[in-house]
């Protein structure tokens, strides 16, 4: 009783204040409240003015039924790359220096399409499943969504990250250069379910995997990676995929590199070798110095990145900060994170968050006192089987400038005395 | 006692069903008809099985070239804003790669699978047979590959030896860089 008393008279006092204020507000001055209160006070929403936001109600219930981020981080957003002449056959970058944690919200996954986003009727959605099978098989999405769900946590890069980078530091930002990254936790049925359906005949050994799109994008998937973690999702973070993200289907092969995954999956062609489509001969391949190439490179190796403090951000005073980042393996678990202030001279040991999973970003941190002079920043990744995060040099010295594709080098942001941080190549 | 009885197979018969084994059959899904599969059964791998009946020539390939490839790929093939089709022969071990149809594609059934499949780009799946084979003759002979007097089909294509067909490494060979975790006074990137 005594509870009530006192909540009706914060209300009663509230409604006293606002109809003051407002009566005042509208009667003799032309300024909002806000600026009526700091006129008075001297000192706006700011202690020890009570805030106007807490003077008055808020908005009701569903403004607007599917929520929004506030209106002051209207700036972390994806942005696009200047690299392709089209913006349908092209990529936008998550903002991962304005992120928190290891999930990538699902309006900020990363973009790559190569004929644009199709608008998707999921009645009219069908996957087909067919080739070196005992049945071949037509599903709806009504009868997709009835088999087993799984559910995992698991990071998708494009091959393409960080391509600028190899010759010399072009990005500003994390986003310019680690921004073809994301996380996201998928739901959907394992591939091995559906093949089981089907009955994959035992010579086969390769999938095709078909979009929708214009592109009707194609890769050739391995069975052995079909058979072992592949899912064929149809949720992205506990709601349906985004379109951009292939509503309402996809293939989700952890670890894989990005365009083998593909989006508005409609059709599964099981044979006993690769198909050799565009993307995985003229696309997707490695141009090694003697002129020889790599082709199915899918595994994205282990590769890490300084999230904050990062190219763009400027360090306001000396002080502590606490690094913080990324980390990642296509090989399964990180196991590791050291991190240098110097360049790489000394290195140590940054905290992981866990639990850590495999083939999902892992953050680590680690706290720092910055003393005002030049630092260079970097982090180094170490996965469960052993494998190093090498320097950009070393991977140069083997597969020379152009492989275009999986850089997956130590990442060097620079502070200078004035706080100021780039990308720079050390 | 009878009642009883009575209820539990009423139960069994409209009641909860049964909790099914891990990795039966779900009986979900249904047979795809021949006729469902051959509509979407669009790709052609390098044995060239799917390629479909009909044909075309160079001189056909160029008109077709023209009216819908020239505009995002130059008249040449190496103009374009889009794709650069044509060239870069010899240039894949050198400080500038120049990577084309002639210069680094290994299958030419798989110019005829992306030309149908995604070109030409604001009309994806348009093209005829015998316009696709037309084109990819074209392409071709801009590449220096097959003669002017060439015709493509279902038989010939797949028998085409593209210059770059055995230039690809497989399986990958990564890891193929070999760092170690120093921690202190440690030699640095270069």
């Amino acid at each position: 009783m005594a509870n009530n008393n006192h909540t009706d008279g914060q209300i009663e006092r509230r409604q006293f204040l606002k109809r003051t204020l407002g009566a005042v507000g509208v009667a003799s001055l032309p300024l909002p409240i806000s600026q009526a209160l700091a006129a008075s006070n001297g000192g706006g929403n700011l202690a020890p003015n009570v805030p106007e936001w807490t003077l008055t109600q808020g908005e009701p219930i569903l403004s607007p039924p599917y929520g929004q981020p506030s209106r002051f981080e209207d700036g972390v957003v994806r942005t696009p790359t200047d690299l392709t002449p089209t913006k349908t056959s092209s990529w936008s970058f998550t903002p991962l220096q304005d992120l928190n944690g290891t999930i990538t919200p699902n309006g900020l996954v990363f973009e790559r399409h190569h004929g644009g986003v199709p608008d998707i009727d999921p009645e009219q959605h069908q996957l087909m499943l067919h080739g070196m099978v005992e049945k071949p098989m037509i599903f709806d999405m009504a009868e997709i969504k009835r088999f087993p769900q799984v559910s995992m946590k698991r990071f998708l890069e494009c091959s393409g990250n960080t391509l600028t980078e190899w010759k010399q530091p072009t990005g500003k930002t994390v986003q310019d250069t680690h921004g073809l990254l994301s996380c996201c936790e998928w739901t959907g049925v394992r591939l091995s379910t559906l093949l089981r359906a089907a009955g994959v005949r035992d010579k086969a050994k390769w999938i095709l995997a078909e979009g929708a799109d214009a592109a009707a994008m194609t890769r050739s998937i391995p069975m052995e990676k079909a058979l072992d973690d592949a899912l064929v999702v149809y949720a992205q973070n506990g709601e349906a995929l985004r379109p951009e993200q292939g509503y309402p289907l996809r293939l989700i092969l952890p670890g894989f590199e990005g365009n083998t995954q593909i989006k508005w999956l409609r059709r599964l062609e099981v044979s006993d070798a690769p198909y050799m489509t565009r993307e995985e001969t003229s696309k997707y391949t490695d141009l090694m110095p003697d002129g020889s190439a790599r082709q199915f490179t899918f595994v994205m190796e282990a590769k890490s990145v300084i999230t904050f403090p990062s190219g763009g951000h400027t360090l306001p005073e000396k002080g502590f900060y606490e690094i913080r980042g990324l980390a990642w393996s296509g090989r399964g678990k990180i196991t590791q994170v050291d991190v240098s202030t110097d360049g790489g001279r000394n290195w140590t040991q940054a905290k992981l968050e866990g639990p850590v999973e495999p083939k999902a970003l892992t953050a680590f941190r680690l706290p720092w006192r910055w003393k005002g002079g030049h630092a260079l920043l970097q982090s180094r990744a170490i996965d469960e089987t052993g494998y190093v995060q090498p320097t950009l040099q070393a991977l140069i010295d083997v597969r020379g400038l152009n492989s275009v594709y999986h850089l997956n080098a130590i990442q060097t942001w620079e502070v200078s005395s004035d706080g100021g941080i780039s990308n720079v190549h050390v | 006692m009878y009642k009883t009885i009575a209820s539990i197979a009423l139960l069994s018969l409209v009641g909860p069903g049964m909790v099914m084994a891990q990795n039966e059959d779900y009986g979900l899904g249904r047979e795809a008809t021949d006729k469902e599969i051959v509509g979407w059964n669009i790709d052609v791998p390098p044995s060239g099985e799917g390629l479909p009946d009909g044909s075309g020539s160079v001189s056909e390939g160029k008109e077709v070239y023209q009216a819908q490839c020239l505009s995002c790929h130059g008249a040449d093939g190496k103009s374009g804003q889009m794709d650069r089709l044509v060239g870069g022969n010899g240039t894949l071990a050198s400080g500038s790669p120049t990577k084309t149809v002639g210069s680094y594609w290994p299958y030419a059934t798989t110019l005829y699978d992306y030309v149908h499949r995604a070109m030409p780009f604001h009309s994806p799946q348009s093209l005829s047979p015998d316009e696709i084979y037309a084109v990819t003759a074209y392409v071709l002979h801009l590449n220096g590959i097959v003669e002017e007097g060439t015709t493509l089909d279902a038989d010939s294509l797949p028998k085409i030896k593209m210059p770059n067909r055995d230039g690809f490494v497989r399986p990958d060979p990564r890891p193929d860089v070999d760092a170690e975790a120093c921690m202190s006074d440690c030699k640095t990137g270069k």
